[in-house]
């Protein structure tokens, strides 16, 4: 039962956990999945709510796996992304290598805070990015959206520590003295 | 005692590359002129169009669970609501069936009318129904994806309608499914006149939220509340006589050049979910040259520099 309850059990890791190196296709998996949610279907408020996956996933693994996913990488999701959605080419891409430098800066200390405390963190970091697009978007002409514009960072915001959760399961050491 | 190698990774200096910074300033100028490119000159269709087709099966993935649980909830319909709106559709059926029955006849005195007037036929029957797979996530522009492309004959510039009027216009073509832009999306203009007075004016979309005005219409124009508009033909994208709009407010301000107008599309826009593509219109005869303008702009310039 109590190796059941460890294998099952959802608590992130602390700070002092020394997290394994993800596996290369294990980053790629996850990117390709949130990219696969960002496209899917959506209508109404789920539209209006729908966070962007893809930057918070990216943005974990720049926190975490920084050899892996950097600025470079983040630029070439954000292609894929800006395909993908047919806007304008070199948004996205420009949104999300900012992130990821962004992500870079603030990598060393966000780890230190609980969760919640590291979604407000995420929070800034993605508002910042959705008003870098607004500006981008605003200077090409584009109308000022709807207040509406500002929800999906929040909820993204909001993922986040279920994402953390999820994506450093396989990192996370075993535990072979518990039993 | 040997020295033996300590099994550890070159210093991180050797092989990390330029820092991150150097790296943003690389990548966010090369965005920002990918930006330019996109936005100015529409370089890029050519790799959006390859891309678009390496994508078009994960959004089709993505899309299925949706359809499932659509074609179940299909399924379990209840039976008695199939057998009301049955008897509703044959009631519906029965009283258009005059209309349905002289329609024949109206097409052959029309084409009649239209061979003696020398008019060339502006659209055939070359609709294509399409289906609506996603409304587009960029919350700055109003566009809806559709399930027919270029393998279904779409051509950029078709209209798109739905039951009730105009939805918008088809502004990119893939391989399996086309871009349609609405008539509510920023700029987005379809020129129409007004049904009661045949007032023609154009009308431009205002982005997500706002309605669509009529711009470029004096303030003494002969428009009212609740005018229906209809697609005026003149540009040779819309068929005429569609309806677009309703008027639902009118500000006529005489200090200003043209009235504000705003109105309300009359078809679904971002709700239906079917929509038709009509084929493109039998080209117009080219538009005469127009000498006389460079003529006068020439001269005004010419007199300009004399005075």
């Amino acid at each position: 039962m109590r190796a059941i309850s460890d294998v099952v059990s959802f608590a992130p890791a602390s700070p002092e956990e020394i997290l394994r190196p993800p596996q290369p296709w294990f980053v790629l998996l996850t990117l390709l999945i949130a990219l696969v949610a960002n496209m899917a279907p959506a209508s109404g408020v789920f539209m209006a709510l729908r966070p962007d996956f893809l930057a918070v996933v990216l943005l974990y693994w720049c926190i975490q796996a920084p050899r892996y996913v950097g600025v470079g990488t983040a630029w070439f999701v954000g292609l894929v992304m800006d395909v993908a959605d047919a806007t304008l080419f070199g948004q996205h891409a420009l949104a999300y290598a900012v992130l990821a430098f962004a992500a870079d800066y603030f990598r060393r200390r966000v780890l230190r805070f609980p969760l919640w405390q590291q979604a407000v963190q995420v929070a800034v970091l993605l508002v910042a990015t959705a008003g870098l697009v607004l500006v981008v978007r605003f200077i090409g002409g584009a109308p000022m959206p709807r207040w509406t514009y500002a929800a999906p960072p929040i909820v993204g915001a909001l993922l986040w520590p279920l994402l953390s959760v999820l994506l450093q399961r396989p990192q996370r050491p075993r535990r072979r003295g518990d039993r | 005692m040997a020295m033996r190698p300590i099994p550890v990774d070159a210093p991180a200096f050797f092989h990390r590359g330029p820092s991150p910074l150097a790296r943003l300033a690389f990548f966010g100028l090369l965005s920002i002129a990918l930006l330019f490119a996109d936005t100015r000159y529409r370089y890029l269709e050519g790799i959006r169009q390859v891309a678009g087709a390496v994508l078009y099966p994960f959004q089709r993935a993505v899309e299925m669970p949706a359809e499932a649980v659509a074609w179940v909830g299909r399924y379990f319909a209840d039976k008695a609501h199939l057998a009301d709106e049955n008897v509703e559709l044959r009631q519906a059926l029965t009283a258009q069936a005059p209309i349905a029955q002289a329609y024949p006849q109206l097409r052959e005195e029309n084409d009649r009318l239209k061979t003696l007037l020398d008019l060339q036929a502006r659209y055939g029957n070359t609709g294509r129904a399409v289906e609506v797979l996603y409304t587009g996530r960029d919350p700055f522009t109003q566009k809806v994806f559709v399930n027919k492309g270029m393998q279904a004959g779409l051509a950029p510039g078709e209209a798109v309608l739905d039951d009730r009027g105009v939805v918008g216009q088809v502004t990119r073509v893939f391989p399996y499914m086309a871009e349609v832009t609405l008539v509510t999306d920023k700029d987005q203009a379809v020129p129409v006149k007004i049904e009661r007075s045949g007032v023609r004016s154009v009308l431009f979309g205002n982005g997500t939220g706002r309605a669509p005005d009529l711009r470029f219409t004096a303030p003494s124009a002969d428009v009212r509340v609740g005018d229906r508009l209809l697609t005026s033909g003149i540009d040779g994208t819309y068929p005429p006589n569609l309806p677009v709009a309703e008027v639902i407010d009118i500000e006529r301000d005489t200090g200003k050049m043209f009235a504000r107008i705003a109105t309300r599309p009359l078809s679904g826009v971002d709700r239906s979910q079917y929509l038709l593509v009509l084929g493109q219109a039998a080209a117009a005869p080219a538009r005469p040259e127009e000498p006389a303008e460079s003529d006068v702009v020439k001269r005004g310039r010419g007199r300009g520099r004399r005075g």
